[in-house]
């Protein structure tokens, strides 16, 4: 699903150089859940902005699905991610002037489905995440967890192979961010492949695979157990 | 997708309505300034007999003096009226298929009835052919004729509305209807007419309304009718009175020919040299030739009907608008580029930059539309201020189809240009600046 090689990512000003990813190598089977961790500023985010095409990466080879990114231009990317990407943000990110029915809309929109085939899946996805009855609240009337699972719908709705989720759960309680990992848990079973970024260890046992990045490299960990980081490890992951 | 941004619009209207409201105004206030300008100059500058603009000439002759030009600027235009000796001898000869000379005067109407007060009226003396050449509708009867000129008979045509204030009816061709000390008999009743400019008289009000009376040449220059209007002499009369202003090289009248084809404009001209050639030798015409047909819409320009105010007017209009424009574009771009968050996630969620681009170009479109609905209402009242404050302008003051559709079109592109550099700005915008949410 995901294949990233030797990736870098450098950050310029006129006096300063970031490197937020280096050999950075990482292999995602569809259908896997892989939770990310990391500390602050190891190049989580970036690596997700990267694999979300959202970024450029500076050098290095990554190709989403079998295609190589590195040939495709604003247009390309942009479609790529329309028809291939589910984004879940740590703060929503619901547009709050539109209904529920209309945000989870929006991703439709641009794929040019037809009117009835974008009501259709609208009201499956929101029906999905048990929000099926409320298609014409605003985001406001909702609670944490209530808006986050319209996210979810919006990023399902559209029926991707790959879910980002950043910090999905970052901005719930405990009871909100246990409904919202069963979802994901759900939909992963039904075949779509999740990457989620988290600080929460709790959360990444959860997922099937763990990755650790460390300094813009990854630490790849055992897929299903996780043992706490003692130091770095500096190793490239297996392809 | 252009439903979904007009929504998308509306409801970026709604939620920043102060702000909407302030670009809206600038661009209505930018749009009522200068379309009140232009429907001024648009008016001023008209064809005024756009049927015919193209075979109605005005005859000058430079009869001027040896050692002066009539106009000093490097254009040495000839004079703009004609002597009363020139314009008998070209009536004489009528060379062209129909002509008009003339002058404006005035003459009291004393009605029989009593009861009507007499009063000042606005009168033109003139040739029979004026009213063919400048499509000037009959309600009752018509011209006189050759003969009546020729005989000097006292015969009138009288407009709608004399009719209707000395007679309480239109119907009165037969009629007598007493000038002054003398009977005419009505031949002819005018129906409405208007003509803006006035441009077969230039040295009179162009913005006033036709004349109320009309007698024939004959008739006014044996009764030595009263000349309203300018009159212009390089030397003065040898005597006094109307005969010796007749007899003179002082220019008071106009003339006009219908040409209807290039070749006998051509001819014209030729007989206009060849007469100016005959007079040289009586010892007049000291000037080399210089003379001239001048349609209609050169007349105009020539004689500066559109007053240079309105030009003016015109462009101080349009550069505010224009600095009205420049004011959204700022205030569109702090709007577009306070939407940078959502604008990161629609890319994210597979907005192409073009997409965003049209989105952010129709919120200014409607922008503009709004603006000329509002820019309308303030051009109306615009206009409306200006014909209580200069009441000559009473005809011109007043927006018609074709410039309501400007104002439209006018709104629409100043919109979409404002909006242009905005929303380019918007779909530049990086998405994952926007989405940072650690």
């Amino acid at each position: 699903m995901l294949q990233m090689q030797n990736l870098r990512k450098v950050f310029r000003t006129a006096l300063v150089e970031t490197h937020a990813l280096r050999d950075f190598s990482l292999e995602v089977k569809a259908g896997e859940f892989v939770a990310v961790t990391g500390p602050s500023g190891s190049g989580k985010t970036t690596f997700l902005n990267i694999a979300g095409l959202l970024e450029e990466h500076t050098d290095g080879l990554y190709a989403l699905d079998g295609i190589d990114v590195n040939k495709l231009d604003d247009d390309a990317r942009s479609r790529l991610r329309n028809e291939k990407i589910g984004f879940i943000f740590q703060s929503f990110n619901l547009i709050p002037d539109l209904d529920l029915f209309d945000n989870v809309d929006v991703p439709l929109r641009y794929r040019g489905f037809p009117k009835a085939d974008r009501k259709r899946r609208i009201e499956g996805a929101l029906g999905r995440v048990g929000l099926g009855s409320r298609l014409h609240h605003y985001p406001a009337e909702l609670s944490g967890g209530q808006q986050q699972r319209v996210a979810i719908a919006r990023a399902l709705a559209g029926e991707p192979k790959l879910l980002l989720a950043d910090e999905p759960t970052g901005n719930l309680d405990t009871v909100m961010a246990r409904g919202v990992l069963e979802l994901l848990e759900e939909i992963n079973g039904r075949g779509t492949t999740i990457i989620m970024v988290t600080h929460d260890l709790e959360l990444a046992r959860r997922a099937r695979r763990h990755v650790h990045v460390v300094d813009g490299q990854v630490v790849d960990l055992a897929e299903t157990d996780f043992a706490p980081i003692r130091a770095p490890a500096r190793t490239q992951a297996a392809a | 997708m252009f439903t979904y941004y007009l929504k998308l619009a509306f409801l970026a209207l709604k939620r920043t309505p102060a702000l909407s409201s302030l670009m809206v105004l600038a661009i209505a206030l930018g749009l009522a300034t200068a379309m009140t300008a232009l429907t001024l100059l648009y008016k001023l500058s008209g064809d005024p007999i756009p049927q015919k603009s193209n075979v109605l000439y005005a005859v000058q002759l430079d009869n001027w003096a040896a050692d002066r030009a009539f106009d000093e600027t490097p254009a040495n235009l000839p004079p703009n009226l004609m002597t009363h000796r020139d314009a008998r001898r070209l009536l004489a000869d009528a060379k062209a298929p129909m002509q008009a000379a003339m002058w404006r005067s005035g003459v009291s109407v004393v009605p029989e009835d009593k009861d009507v007060r007499p009063r000042l009226v606005s009168a033109r003396v003139t040739g029979g052919d004026f009213f063919a050449m400048f499509d000037v509708p009959f309600l009752h009867g018509g011209t006189w004729s050759k003969a009546d000129e020729q005989a000097e008979h006292r015969v009138t045509v009288i407009s709608r509305e004399l009719a209707e204030r000395v007679y309480k009816r239109t119907d009165v061709v037969g009629e007598r209807i007493r000038y002054g000390d003398e009977d005419f008999t009505v031949v002819g009743v005018l129906d409405n007419w208007k003509v803006q400019p006035l441009f077969y008289d230039v040295s009179n009000d162009t913005l006033g309304d036709p004349e109320e009376i009309y007698v024939p040449w004959s008739v006014g220059t044996v009764k030595e009718m009263d000349i309203n209007g300018n009159t212009s002499c390089f030397a003065p009369p040898t005597g006094e009175g109307f005969v010796a202003l007749a007899e003179s090289d002082c220019i008071f009248a106009q003339y006009w020919a219908e040409l209807p084809d290039a070749a006998t404009r051509d001819a014209y001209f030729d007989y206009l040299t060849a007469y100016v050639a005959e007079q040289r030798k009586t010892g007049r015409f000291k000037r080399p030739d210089n003379n001239k047909l001048s349609p209609v819409r050169e007349w105009l320009t020539q004689n500066r009907v559109v007053p240079d105010d309105s030009r003016i007017f015109t462009g101080i209009g349009v550069a505010f608008l224009f600095v009205c424009l420049l004011n959204a574009t700022g205030l569109l771009l702090a709007k577009f580029l306070r939407k940078s968050g959502e604008i990161g996630l629609r890319r994210a969620l597979g907005a192409k930059r073009r997409a965003i681009f049209a989105q952010h170009l129709t919120e200014s479109g409607l922008i503009g539309f709004l603006g000329a609905v509002v820019g309308l209402i303030l051009t109306v009242g615009g206009l409306a201020l200006v014909r209580m404050l200069i009441p000559r302008f009473d005809d011109v003051a007043r927006i018609d189809a074709t410039l309501f559709l400007l104002l439209i079109v006018v709104a629409l592109l100043g919109a979409i240009a404002a909006g242009a550099y905005p929303a380019w700005r918007a779909c530049r915008i990086a998405p994952a600046s926007q989405l940072k949410t650690n």
